[in-house]
């Protein structure tokens, strides 16, 4: 798991670096992000997946001493966090697709690159959450039922946590350095 | 990091019993922390800063935030020290190489915008 993480740090990696040169690179580029949405809803999103983060790794302490209880306890928990993220995340693509008109190669406000990179690596990191749900509930099905081990809780939550590491990048970079700064 | 750390010395890595590191309030510690910076981000997006230096400055508190999540949620902090090293100097090397290719052009590309 280890080594598959190093490999996706690369790839996101990549894609912000890449993200981060077309940012600077174009002075028109869109600052459309208002505190109410798209602001809050990000920054709910990062409570609930740094959440998500905290009862992973109470469910892996869990896991470790034993308590099969409170394990799958903490595991349903994370579960819930990452699908409350997918859900919300939805409505932001929803609002920028269906109202303001945002597509990979075209938006209203300026460089049109902007929605190829956001639609680029929030989808991306969104597809990591989904698979990242469907792992988690594939690990606590198995580890209820006696047939996945502590180390696999583990595992499970090295894949979560940097899940979780990942939008502490996308975040800021992708939201934050694009507020509407024009009411401010 | 800390190889020397008693619960972990001379452990093999799949045993779970070497992975009990960390205890709940540490881990709401780290956490609150994540939250501080968190917030610290979005106040520091409302100033009027330069995009360079925004970018640097975000950029700057996400790795410390990342350190936070490698070294205490991922365990990293309380792993042998062969692990830290097989794994973090191969990936910030490639990092760097990657920000020594990118960087320097798109600094000169915005310098030759006409003005």
């Amino acid at each position: 798991m280890w080594l598959f993480i190093v490999s996706d740090t690369l790839t996101f990696t990549a894609l912000l670096v890449s993200y981060a040169y077309v940012r600077l690179a174009n002075p028109d580029w869109p600052r459309p992000f208002e505190i109410w949405p798209a602001i809050a809803k990000s920054s709910a999103m990062t409570l609930i997946l740094l959440s998500s983060s905290l009862t992973m790794v109470l469910g892996v302490a869990a896991a470790n001493r034993g308590d099969r209880k409170a394990t799958l306890r903490y595991l349903m928990w994370t579960m819930f966090f990452g699908a409350a993220f997918v859900v919300i995340h939805a409505t932001e693509w929803y609002t920028l697709i269906v109202v303001e008109k945002v597509t990979p190669w075209s938006n209203p406000w300026g460089a049109p690159l902007f929605g190829a990179s956001f639609f680029g690596i929030t989808g991306l990191h969104m597809t990591h959450v989904t698979i990242g749900v469907v792992y988690l509930a594939v690990i606590a099905w198995g580890f209820g039922k006696d047939k996945f081990s502590a180390i696999d809780v583990e595992v499970s939550g090295l894949y979560w946590h940097f899940v979780d590491l990942v939008w502490m990048f996308v975040f800021p970079m992708l939201y934050l350095m694009s507020v509407d700064l024009t009411k401010h | 990091m800390s190889s020397h750390a008693p619960a972990v010395e001379g452990a093999q890595h799949t045993d779970p019993s070497t992975h009990n590191a960390g205890t709940t309030k540490l881990f709401l510690t780290v956490w609150v922390w994540l939250l501080i910076l968190t917030g610290v981000e979005v106040f520091l997006a409302y100033l009027r800063l330069p995009p360079m230096i925004m970018l640097t400055i975000l950029v700057g508190l996400s790795l410390i935030k990342s350190v936070l999540i490698v070294a205490y949620f991922m365990h990293l902090r309380f792993e042998k020290i062969g692990l830290f090293l097989t794994l973090i100097p191969a990936t910030v090397f490639c990092i760097c190489v990657m920000m020594i290719m990118f960087f320097p052009d798109s600094v000169r590309l915005m310098d030759m915008r006409p003005h």
